[in-house]
């Protein structure tokens, strides 16, 4: 089999976090009750007159400068098709002139994709089908919710500078954070805020030409995306070994049957006559509207990386503080690891434990009081509380907030009294006495095992660096004796 | 001079889903290359220092706030609809996925 390179370009629709539609004040919202966000302009009634949101543009702005787009005056098209999820049987979309162009996005390895452009265009309904079990060919019929047409989306289109499913997800989980940061999305893949489809060829290692491409659909998350791109690029390199050619068509990822399969052949492609939307004027992004998008601008997430990575002292780090790096970026918890830091948590301790712990407690970790979360790292570090303990107190100060150390006690927590503990060894002392003898003898594999004890008759409320060092104490004294 | 020829004045329908009878389709092709050569006859002019035109009006950045406004009563939305079911509208089969 011949040695073949796979080039991925990828659109994905992003739907902007606006409280109405882009060109009427139905309201933005998911899972609202069905065709209850409609009106004449969105249902594209006769008579009806669209009027551009300015906060979409503003989001849209953003969205080209987190990019780093040209950024230029734009018209609106009218993209004309027949299909029941628009009811206008047009959607407003840019053509020639988008608002954004020629940007480009950079991953945290380094590498860089080109953004061809970034435009503005509405949304189409939903449709459900029905019967056949959901599938479009076989079903009786279909059922149209137009709730989501008219919501405003911006189409981000990636150069073919993508070479692996690797590259192409790392390439979306960046874009998403992006979109969040900017404050364009809640980058929610499940409920559709980020759709994915992805153009790709193969090609023969080494070549700069392209070869015929196929666009792939239906990439509901990530995994998604990356399976269907490795299953698509053996798929051609298959046929292209037999001898086969690669047809340009658009096919549709099958998650649970790992397949891909053709929807239509682009040789019936649409012939969609575009032609300008004559309702719309021309949007010249002016000093005052640039002025306004770069300053809602958020920090973006290299640079959040940047500043953490600075934090932790130095910008090479292994592999699994990056890992923990990336998490806390993901979920915003990285101010909170700051703060902490700031406030004389170590860092790593603190990334460590947003990393894990505080990942798991989800969207309301971030409100965490970080004075609180400094102390509760310091009580660990100075072994009051051992690792357990400090996992079980974290998620109730995330919950009802309050001071660490009072937490802790009301866990029963509190930090074993010298004489308890002395009291507890003496215990396993006479338990155990033939490990005892092991361990005073120099065993120093026998160590876990009396710890261990000593943890169990303390019910784990015994630190375990403090129950090592109790117990090292007594041996010293009985061999002095 | 460019004309144009009774297949593409089809497709040009189909792509607008009319049905046209022989004889409209011979009445609208000629319609149609007249209006090309009206277009050719403007072309022929000097536009080098004429900008581009997007909009008859010499307006731009006409906006909207984005605040809601009420839509339509449910009801009187799928009044239009010639058939609905689950309160959605109810289409024949679609043969084919969305463009």
């Amino acid at each position: 089999m011949a040695e073949y390179e796979t080039v991925v370009g990828l659109e994905v629709h992003c739907e902007l976090s606006t409280r109405t539609k882009l060109f009427c004040g139905c309201a933005n919202a998911f899972g609202a009750e069905p065709n209850t966000n409609v009106c004449p302009v969105c249902l594209g009634l006769p008579g009806s007159l669209p009027v551009l949101n300015e906060q979409a543009v503003e989001l849209a702005m953003r969205i080209g400068e987190a990019l780093h787009c040209e950024i230029r005056p734009s018209i609106f098209h009218r993209k004309n098709y027949f299909y029941p999820d628009m009811p206008k049987d047009y959607q407003i979309s840019q053509y020639d002139e988008p608002i954004n162009v020629d940007g480009l996005l950079e991953l945290p390895d380094g590498s860089r994709v080109g953004i061809v452009r970034a435009h503005m265009e509405e949304d189409t309904g939903k449709t459900t089908h029905v019967g056949g079990g959901g599938r479009i060919h076989e079903a009786g019929h279909s059922l149209v919710d137009y709730n989501r047409a008219g919501v405003p989306l911006v189409e981000i289109v990636s150069a073919p500078d993508i070479t692996s499913a690797a590259q192409a997800r790392a390439y979306v989980a960046e874009l998403r954070a992006i979109l969040v940061a900017t404050g364009a999305s809640d980058g929610r893949m499940e409920e559709g805020s980020l759709r994915v489809d992805a153009n790709v060829s193969i090609r023969r290692a080494g070549s700069d030409e392209l070869g015929t491409r196929c666009e792939v659909k239906n990439l509901n998350s990530l995994r998604s995306l990356g399976r269907a791109i490795e299953h698509e690029a053996d798929r051609q390199a298959s046929l292209v070994d037999s001898g086969e050619r690669v047809t340009q068509e658009t096919r549709h990822w099958d998650e649970n049957a790992s397949r891909t399969h053709s929807l239509r052949s682009k040789e019936e492609a649409y012939d969609y006559r575009y032609f300008p939307e004559p309702d719309l004027v021309p949007l010249v992004p002016d000093e005052a509207l640039r002025q306004r998008a770069s300053s809602a601008l958020g920090l973006m997430p290299a640079a959040r990386r940047a500043r953490l990575q600075a934090a932790l002292g130095g910008a090479e780090h292994a592999r699994a503080l990056m890992d923990q790096i990336g998490t806390v970026i993901e979920l915003s918890l990285d101010d909170l690891v700051l703060a902490a830091s700031a406030g004389g948590a170590d860092p790593k301790h603190a990334l460590n434990r947003a990393a894990n712990e505080l990942a798991s407690q989800g969207e309301r970790a971030r409100a965490l009081d970080p004075v609180s979360f400094a102390s509760l790292l310091a009580l660990e570090s100075s072994g009051t509380l051992s690792a357990t303990q400090v996992k079980a107190v974290l998620p109730e100060l995330v919950e009802h907030g309050g001071d660490p150390a009072e937490v802790a006690r009301r866990h029963g927590f509190e930090q074993l009294g010298t004489e308890e503990l002395e009291s507890a060894i003496d215990g396993v002392i006479s338990a155990s006495p033939t490990e005892w003898e092991r361990y005073v003898s120099g065993d120093a594999r026998i160590a876990g095992f009396l710890a261990g004890q000593v943890m169990k008759a303390t019910r784990g409320r015994a630190n375990g660096k403090v129950v090592a060092e109790a117990l090292a104490a007594r041996r010293a004294g009985v061999s002095a004796r | 001079m460019e004309r144009i020829s009774i297949d593409e004045a089809r497709h040009v329908a189909r792509l607008a889903r009319l049905d046209l009878a022989d004889g409209e389709l011979d009445k609208l092709t000629g319609e149609l290359s007249d209006l090309l050569e009206h277009v050719e006859a403007i072309r022929r002019l000097d536009t080098a220092e004429v900008p581009p035109t997007a909009h008859p009006l010499p307006l731009s950045n006409v906006f909207r706030p984005d605040e809601v406004r009420p839509s339509l009563e449910r009801a009187e939305v799928l009044a239009a609809a010639p058939a609905t079911e689950a309160d959605r509208f109810l289409v024949p089969r679609i043969l084919g996925e969305a463009p």
